[in-house]
């Protein structure tokens, strides 16, 4: 537990920026060696589950646990009545109990947790419990939930079942609608979508001798729990460590408690013995947060030179029965409802809703998939009522710095959408996209479709978006980097070490890393909203920069050089280029004081500027970025006129990622955020009836393979943004948005049918080119 | 209801008391401290639980450990060399960035190296297929078949060197 990384088997040379370095995670990856939070065992130890309502909306008139109490090998079976805290758990507004009490909201709500020998006493008992839960209509559409008699998911709930709302007016709102020589609408419907990492929910807990729970699970915001861990369940903020392994994939759907809460419950019940908890797929995708899903309602207005002037739009999402991150995610849907184009009069409206569905939550692009899925169709259709080509008609409406986006934010930073538009222009995929197309074979259609994307990273203008790193030259001589922001797969840990060993001079031996944990590292915020390496880089390049400095003081002093002029840092060493002379650096650290040869620096990333005029609430809830990346995307596809099914054939993406700090990890992001957007696009469709799950397994609910995904190229665009460290901006969700808008306007280039519900699966796109033949 | 059963895991002979219903995961993991295979779903839909037995891939989460008796159980722990070197699918994993969170690829390697066993210089295609068992959420498959098509050429340089074609 809170062991370090080292790193075996790098070569020899020294770190640095801009070069495709191995991971330094991938060594103990590749053999299997890697402890995730789903690897920790130990003798004694207990297994934890719970026992779900399983019924979306219910009064609790009983549970009853004496059964699986008595059963052998069963530890403890405790409901809402032994938690000595608050029972309520959620990152914004905390309406989530750990274990419910009054109600149940959705199927997955816990009830009871079960403290077992092994697992299939656990299983056991688990079905001994029983339920007495009397039936609510439930309500599981978001403008049903908005009506006046509709059933309420939380009844103390001043809004009803509204979470969130707001209204946005910019220029002259509707009435530029008037002055517009085209007007387009559309309304689109897009569905959860469930995270699907390979690792489910999982940790392992135990209570210390002096009381201290220490908690190891996978998730992307350590300390963030370790606060709610502590009001949940009656603990003093000391008395919980939360330690975060690299996760097995997280996507959003780790930003917040999923174990956490009940793990440390467990613990306090267990007689100090540790306690693994560790969802089933089923119960994953059960409780588990999915993306929103959305109904969209747009409308575009432009001149008939396809200058955009005015858009109304008004979006619903739905939350499930708790805010989870609801409010943020629809806050920052809102900002880019609009796309990163010119749009100089808005009406925006959006409603962020209640109802006893699974739990929306942060999902990989946190809303801005959905819009950006709307409005980019929108913008084709606009380039076909124009009979304008549609990247011309982007690139003619494409903001630049100094302009302002239509919610009234100003672009300060790089802004590089119009390079990547043209980058996608100049690529072989667009110039000869009519001889491609002609060659489609017979029953096949091909099209080419592009989608331009822009994404802004971090918290937005109220809650501070900072980290806090820490850096420690150890007595072996080693650069210990103590990270405060979790990997969750994104290689952001890595990115760290190269950073400061750039800046150090050092290679990959030399560096370790301590992963986060509450007890040793500082806090510095969630790993999300592209804002890993931006904002913790930034603080570890001050840290890093104090060492350094710190270390050539400290040689020059024990080299009896008159300045740190002529020393320089070299692997293992520092060196007086004058003379000659070198001193190792573990000798140097072991005659430094510890306080010396630690070094500390914090960050805080800059927001926007801009007075909008806005609800304080949605300022609350981030409205208004300063750091925004920017792509544009093609994609290639055939589809098969008798089956209905869509293959992307090619995929091209180019990204404003202001620097590529390590081209190999900026590839991965790319890659990985479009193929999710591609399940999102064409395959993975989250059922649920009634509020009732019926995709429950990965049989059930397709994500993409090796065989369903294309080529993908990936394009840096390479602007420098000035804030950024070494003048990089977060990538890591930008290109999930590219790929539904792109995939749907390439269908429509080839068959002239417009998708508006995703996914686009064969059996919607057969009966939509059925509606084509009949109309 | 216990019963104890004989198996080699790696090249090393190992006796475990298992329960009859106990997947092969389930020994290799909570018994055996080998936590290299994965489990994603528990139900073979996933592909992180790959391991070989006598040199074919299976979903160790739904394989029932007693088929393993007297088998050959090789694990992502069984690759590196005695010598402590990476085997050449790990090392082209690493050097062509087929590794992202990690949790799919022992299951991944193992898979990639049954079809290199089988088939040591497959088409792009014949990678995807045979990967098509083992699911990743990480990347875009793309690096991961990357990966496998460097291994090949490493193996394929290897076997040249030492001449034993193999
Ligand atoms: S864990 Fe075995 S196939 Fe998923
Ligand atoms: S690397 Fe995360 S699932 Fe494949």
């Amino acid at each position: 537990m809170g062991e370090v990384r080292r790193h075996k088997r790098h070569s020899e040379g020294a770190l640095h920026i801009g070069a495709s370095t191995p991971r330094a995670d991938a060594y103990a990856k590749v053999t299997g060696a890697e402890k995730f939070a789903a690897d920790y065992y130990s003798s004694d130890m207990v297994w934890a589950g719970v026992k779900r309502g399983a019924a979306p909306h219910g009064v609790i008139k009983g549970i009853f646990t004496d059964e699986a109490c008595k059963a052998p090998g069963v530890i403890a079976v405790l409901t809402h009545r032994d938690i000595r805290g608050s029972n309520r758990q959620g990152v914004v507004r905390k309406d989530q109990p750990v274990l419910a009490d009054k109600k149940v909201r959705h199927c997955g709500d816990a009830v009871a947790l079960v403290l077992a020998e092994d697992r299939e006493t656990l299983l056991r008992a688990l079905d001994l419990i029983r339920l007495d839960l009397e039936a609510l209509p439930g309500v599981f559409d978001v403008e049903e939930a908005l009506k006046d008699g509709a059933p309420l998911v939380h009844e103390d709930n001043a809004g009803g079942n509204t979470l969130l709302e707001a209204h946005i007016q910019t220029g002259d709102g509707l009435t530029a609608f008037e002055r517009c020589d085209e007007v387009i609408e559309g309304r689109f419907e897009t569905p959860w979508q469930e995270h699907a990492y390979l690792e489910t929910e999982v940790g392992w807990a135990q209570q210390q001798n002096d009381g201290k729970v220490v908690i190891v699970a996978s998730t992307q915001t350590p300390f963030r729990d370790r606060a709610e861990v502590a009001e949940a369940i009656g603990l003093d903020l000391e008395q919980v460590r939360v330690i975060a392994p690299y996760t097995g994939g997280a996507f959003g759907g780790k930003d917040g408690i999923t174990v956490q809460t009940l793990l440390a419950l467990a613990a306090l019940h267990s007689n100090g013995r540790p306690v693994k908890m560790w969802w089933e797929r089923e119960e994953s995708f059960i409780a588990g947060t999915k993306r929103h899903p959305t109904r969209l309602y747009y409308r575009l207005g432009a001149k008939g030179d396809g200058v955009l002037h005015a858009l109304a739009a008004r979006l619903y999402f739905d939350t499930g029965p708790y805010d989870h991150l609801g409010g943020v995610v629809m806050t920052l849907a809102l900002e880019h409802a609009g796309g990163a184009y010119r749009i100089p009069h808005a009406l925006l409206d959006a409603w962020c809703v209640y109802t006893n569905n699974p739990i929306g939550g942060a999902f990989r692009a946190f809303g801005v998939t959905q819009v950006t899925a709307a409005m980019e169709q929108m913008m084709d259709m606009l380039a076909a009522r124009l009979d304008m080509d549609p990247l011309e008609l982007r690139l003619k409406n494409a903001l630049t710095r100094g302009e302002k986006t239509c919610v009234g934010v100003t672009l300060t930073g790089s802004t590089g959408l119009v390079e990547c538009l043209e980058r996608v222009e100049r690529h072989p995929l667009r110039t000869e996209r009519y001889a491609w197309k002609a060659a489609a074979g017979p029953f096949k259609r091909r099209g080419v479709g592009i989608a331009a994307l822009m994404h802004a990273a971090g918290y937005g203008t109220v809650v501070p978006d900072y980290a806090n790193a820490k850096i420690e030259l150890t007595p072996e001589g080693k650069i210990r980097i103590y990270c405060g922001v979790v990997d969750m797969g994104q290689g952001n840990a890595s990115a760290n070490a190269q950073i400061a060993g750039s800046i150090l001079n050092q290679n990959m031996d030399s560096m370790e890393l301590v992963l986060p944990d509450t007890d040793r590292t500082l806090p510095s915020g969630s790993a999300s909203a592209s804002r890993c390496t931006y904002t913790f880089g930034n603080a570890l390049i001050g840290a890093a920069e104090i060492l350094k400095n710190r270390i050539l003081q400290k040689a020059a002093d024990l080299l009896m050089a008159p300045s740190t002029d002529d020393l320089t840092l070299a692997p293992g060493k520092v060196v007086n280029r004058a003379t000659g002379a070198q001193i190792p650096l573990s000798r140097l650290g072991r005659l430094m004081a510890e306080s010396e040869r630690t070094a500390i620096s914090h960050f805080r990333a800059p927001v926007a500027k801009d007075r909008l005029d806005v609800t304080d609430e949605l300022r609350l809830h981030g409205l208004g970025h300063a750091v925004i990346s920017y792509g544009a995307h093609l994609a290639a596809v055939e589809v098969d006129e008798i089956t209905g099914a869509v293959e992307v054939v090619s995929y091209l993406s180019a990204t404003d990622c202001g620097r590529a700090l390590n081209p190999q990890i900026y590839e991965q992001q790319i890659h990985g955020g479009i193929c999710q957007g591609l399940g999102f696009a064409l395959f993975e469709d989250f059922r649920v009836e009634q509020g009732t799950v019926k995709s429950p397994d990965l049989a059930t609910y397709i994500i993409p393979t090796a065989p369903d995904t294309p080529n993908m190229e990936s394009l840096p665009v390479e602007l420098h943004e000035p804030t950024g460290p070494f003048g990089l901006k977060g990538v890591g969700e930008i290109a999930t948005n590219g790929p539904a808008p792109a995939v749907a306007n390439a269908l429509a280039d080839a068959c002239g049918i417009r998708m508006f519900r995703l996914p686009m699966t064969p059996e919607r796109v057969l009966l939509a080119l059925r509606g084509r033949e009949t109309r | 209801m216990r019963r104890t059963i004989r198996f080699t895991v790696n090249g090393d002979p190992v006796e475990v008391e298992v329960q009859p219903h106990w997947p092969l995961l389930r020994v290799l993991r909570d018994e055996l401290e080998l936590t290299g295979a994965k489990m994603g779903c528990g139900e073979g839909e996933c592909g992180a639980c790959t391991v070989l037995v006598d040199g074919k891939p299976i979903n160790s989460c739904i394989y029932p450990v007693l088929e393993a008796e007297g088998k050959q159980v090789l694990t992502i722990e069984g690759l590196v060399s005695s010598e402590n070197e990476l085997h050449p699918i790990q090392q082209a994993f690493l050097d062509k960035a087929g590794v992202q969170c990690g949790f799919c690829t022992p299951g991944m390697i193992m898979s990639a190296k049954a079809l290199l066993d089988m088939n040591p210089n497959p088409t792009e295609d014949e990678v995807r297929h045979a990967l098509a068992g083992n699911f990743c959420r990480c990347t875009g498959y793309v690096q991961i078949v990357e990966s496998v098509r460097h291994a090949a050429e490493l193996l394929l340089k290897n076997a040249k060197q030492t001449g034993a074609g193999e």
